[in-house]
Order: C-alpha cells, then structure tokens, then sequence
C-alpha cells in the first residue's frame, strides 16, 4: 500500500475497501494529479457544523419518536376516561386499572390451587403449550415443507390439501382435539400445531424453491450426496426462509392461544381473561390485553434476533 | 490418440413450449493435456452449453465427449468450475468455502494435509488474508478469486471458466487474468474458459476456438495463438503480431458472423 506517501489532506480513500489494492489504484491518479491547494485551509470548518446539524436532526428524531407515541396514548386515555363517564359506567377508571395492574403484577406466582393463581403462572402455562404446539409443528412441518421443495411430486400430492386447510381458523379443529385426546391440554396444543404448521411447512418449500441454481450447480460439482446436500447447501440456504415461517407462525399462536384457552378453560392466559369476566374484574381483563401484547413483542423480538444472526447476506 | 479432451460431434436440442432448439451442432473440439482453450462467439452462441457439456450438467443429445478417453457423465470435481458469478456459498466462510471442496476431493487425507491445501490455494490467489471473511465482506474480484482458489483446490483435470471475469470492472479483470497466467504458468491446466472479450481471448489463450452464431451454432474457425509465455499486456500492446491475432478474431466475430441486430 501506498496510502502512507499520499499528502495528508489527500484521503485515498474514505471506506476501507475490502479490496484495499484495487481501491488504491483508483484512487492513485486522481490524488496525486489533482491536488486542491485551497482545501486544507477551508476543509476543517464545515465539518463541526455539518456535525452540529447532524446532532440536531437526531434529537429531534428521537424526540418525536417518544412524543408521537406518548400523544396516541393520550387520546386513547382520554378516550378511556370518556367511556367510563358517558358511556359504560361499569368500566374500570384508569387509575382503578393502574392500582389494580400493581396488585396482580406484584405477586406474579401466587398458586392457591388450580384456580386461583398468579398471572405469571397464567403466562407459564400458555406459553407451555404454545412451546410444544410450535415445537412439534417445527418438527413436522420443516422437514415437510423441505420434501415439498424438493420434490414436485410430494408438493402435487400436499399442495391442494394445504390450499384448504390454511385458511381455516385453528379453532376449528378444537372439537377434533378434544374427542381425539380426551384432555384439554392436549388439545390447546394440537390447535396450536395446526395453527403453527402452515406458514412454517409454506415458507420452508418457499425457501428451498428460492435457492440460486448456482448453488445447486455447485454441489453438483462436488458430488454431495442428498444428504450432504441438505446439510450443506439446501439447509442453510433455506434457513432465513424457515425462521420467517417461525416467527410468523409463532405470532399467530400466540394469538390463538388466548382464544382457545378460554374455550378449554384450565390455567392459562386466555382462561384468566374469560374468568376474570366472569367475575366482572373487567380491570383484570384489560391488564391482560397489555401483558399479552407484551410478552407478544418479547416473542416476536427473539425471533427477530434469530431472524437477523441467521441473514447470511447482512453479515 | 494424443488428446486429452475430446469433444466428437456434440449435438444439444433442447426442449422449449415452443417445439425443440438446436443449441449446437456437430461441435468437434480436441483439446491436449496443458492447453489453455479459450471458446468465443456472440452471445448466445451455445458457448455455455458446451462449457455445461464438458462439465457434465447438460447431457448431449447427441455425440460424445471424452477426458482421457473416458466418456464424460454427470458433472464431478475433477472438472471442476469457476462460475461466471463466483457462487460462493454466502454462509460459509472463504476458508471453508474452500474446505467443502477440498473434504470432497481429499476426503482421505488427514485434517491437517486438508488444511494446509486449503491455504496453499488462497495463497495461489492471494486471498489468504481473507481466509475467515464471509463471501459479503469481499469484493466482486476477491469473491471470483476464491471461486478460482475453490476450482483450484479439486485438482480438476480440466479447469472450466465460465465468463470467470464479465462481471468485473476493467482493472480488476486486468488482475485477476495476470494471476491466472501465473497460476498457469505454475500448474499447467487444461483450461476450458469462455470469454466474450477478444483481448482476453488472445492474451491468456493458446488456441481461440471461434463459435458461429446459433442456434445450431458449431466451431466456426480455431486460432493458434502462437505468442512466446509469459506473456506481459504492456509489451503485447505494441506487438504487431498479437494485434494480427487479435484482428483475426474480430473480423471473425464482426465480419463473418455478425449478429443480426436485436
């Protein structure tokens, strides 16, 4: 490399380029031929203002991003407030919601038999049975939806019945759980496979379709086997495809589960929220809607995270 | 029979909805062990479909091709391929970009000798350095210089290029076509690249095979081209004789076998 013998106002170049040899040659005529005699005296100055600017457009950024939100809170509030003056008097205030909200989190894990526990415990359970619904459906549906994407002929034998079964909601299929369990565990988790198992069967047939012909020319090269194949090339080609597949399946689980929860009845977080009906606790039933949202972003969130260390073209 | 490669009345029809296309005809092409082969024609030309022959991802309709008096079936590492763009698996990294070939090819040999290969041929690139890099944090010409190291490393019989450098600006192509006269002048290879740049053809090339235009393309004409190695582009420049060569090629493309404008 040459960069060293270059005048010091001359940037060879203003990135790292990974190929630092090509870089340089490009870079070679222009900075010696034409060197700018006036820059040196002028360059420093714009720099801090430029910098300030930059500084500027960024707090404001950040502020409006906490204003606007704090803003739709607001009305959605006054909103609130307005309902329980005018419309439905039975609904909780805010501030009754708010001490209420501090009562239930504060002892997340009391247990004074099956039904009477704490929300935490609420949490647990459906989160168990979204876990092994989802796991299972992992189980089945990415290694099917990996013989769909090989295979045209597992994807013309599967593809019609998926058609139909994808757009039929989950809790269809309840009643089926129940008379084939007998239990209704079992049967929360079954409808939490099926909800799970399309988009993951879908978008891992997807990601193996997607692959570049050029991979595939390279393994042919190299003669891997089929199962070299996969393991090599097909598998994690296809991965981000599948991890998308996951977390939306997961999404919509986590979402079904509320509602089959409170058909089944039991512990869980959709029983609590039928059974603090019941109870007329509508204060609880509304802390329930935040938590839920929440642990949905958490949910979402970690799946984003695998979703990103497994993007192979950002690394 | 003195030749290493044979190619004997090649015959492609490919099937399209729009009834058969016949990509090549009667393609004759005898290639000897250490002979650097460049094929050029328009595009279009079925260029690639030889190329894809000989590498054993198309099957010919018709004819045989031969590599040490074998008949060539189903592609296979010693006809190993630097892909017109590189395709290196994006998740790997260079090093073991590298490493799948060669635990194809030395699957026998002990981890270290593998290892000690797998470097040996980055050096020849000079990509070492980028060895633990993923193929996104590299440049286009250091991703098509470890696609060579990759080819490299299988110990091809014959090595086929396919367009190695179309998708690199001119400089970096410039590079990498002096690293790879002196990778040849080291090893040797048979060479099978495909090039549409006649310079490229005429600077690398022992002999320039010349394609007509399809379809039912064929060789059109073959040049020797009988330049002493090594070969250095600034001196070539001003020798009468590689612009005669080069003049030879261009009127075969732009004269004889003008492409019909589009």
């Amino acid at each position: 490399m040459s960069a060293q013998i270059l005048p010091l106002n001359a940037v060879p170049a203003d990135t790292p380029d990974a190929d630092g040899s090509e870089a340089t040659i490009l870079k070679l005529p222009e900075t010696e031929a034409g060197p700018a005699p006036a820059t040196p005296a002028v360059a420093p100055r714009p720099v801090p203002l430029l910098q300030d600017r930059v500084r500027r457009e960024k707090t404001a950024a950040i502020l409006k991003s906490i204003l606007l939100p704090l803003l739709t809170f607001a009305v959605i509030l006054a909103a609130w407030i307005y309902i329980h003056d005018h419309v439905a008097h039975g609904f909780p205030t805010p501030g009754q919601t708010w001490d209420h909200a501090k009562d239930v989190l504060a002892h997340p894990f009391y247990d004074n038999g099956p039904n009477d526990m704490g929300i935490g415990w609420q949490l647990l359970y459906s989160l168990g049975r979204v876990g092994a619904g989802f796991g299972l459906a992992a189980l089945v549906g990415i290694p099917l939806g990996f013989m769909m994407g090989m295979s045209d002929g597992v994807r013309m034998a599967f593809t019609p019945l998926i058609q139909i079964l994808k757009p039929v909601s989950p809790l269809a299929w309840l009643p089926i759980g129940l008379m084939l369990f007998k239990a209704v565990d079992p049967s929360a988790i079954f409808v939490i496979f099926i909800t799970c198992i399309w988009p993951m069967i879908i978008n891992t047939a997807a990601g193996v379709k997607a692959i570049p012909q050029d991979y595939m020319n390279v393994a042919a090269v190299l003669k891997l086997g089929k199962l070299e194949l996969v393991r090599r090339v097909l598998f994690p080609a296809t991965l981000p495809y599948v991890v998308t597949g996951m977390r939306l399946s997961l999404g919509i689980a986590w979402m079904v589960i509320v509602a089959a929860e409170m058909l089944t009845g039991g512990v869980g977080i959709g029983f609590w929220v039928w059974d603090e009906w019941n109870n007329l606790n509508v204060s609880s039933i509304i802390i329930a809607i935040g938590v839920i949202g929440g642990v949905g972003i958490v949910l979402d969130l970690l799946m984003g995270f695998v979703q990103q260390r497994l993007d192979y073209s950002k690394h | 029979m003195t030749s290493y490669l044979d190619l004997q009345h090649i015959d492609m029809t490919f099937a399209t909805p729009k009834g058969d296309f016949n990509a090549l005809r009667d393609v004759n092409l005898a290639v000897r062990q250490g002979e650097f082969i460049a094929l050029i024609g328009h595009s279009g030309c079925g260029k690639s479909t030889v190329l894809n022959v000989v590498a054993g991802l198309l099957d010919a309709t018709s004819g045989v091709a031969l590599l040490k008096n074998r008949e060539i079936s189903g592609p296979g590492p010693n006809r190993a391929v630097v892909f017109q763009n590189h395709s290196l698996l994006p998740w790997l990294t260079v090093y073991e970009n590298v490493k799948l070939a060669v635990d194809k090819v030395m699957a026998d040999k002990p981890k270290a000798e593998r290892r000690d290969w797998v470097m040996h041929n980055l050096k020849l690139v000079h990509m070492e350095h980028a060895a633990d890099k993923r193929p996104g944090e590299i440049s286009g010409g250091m991703k098509q210089r470890v696609g060579i190291a990759r080819a490299l490393a299988m110990r091809p019989d014959v090595l086929l290029m396919d367009e190695p450098f179309g998708a690199l600006d001119a400089l970096t192509r410039a590079h990498l076509q002096d690293s790879v006269m002196e990778i040849q002048a080291e090893l040797d290879n048979t060479v099978l690249m495909i090039t549409h740049d006649v310079d490229e053809a005429v600077l690398l090339s022992d002999r320039i095979v010349m394609m007509t235009n399809g379809p039912s393309a064929t060789i059109g004409e073959i040049l020797a081209v009988d330049l002493p190695r090594p070969r250095d582009r600034l001196k070539l420049a001003g020798d009468p004789h590689y612009h005669h060569l080069r003049g030879r090629v261009l009127e075969f493309l732009y004269q004889k076998h003008q492409k019909t404008a589009a």
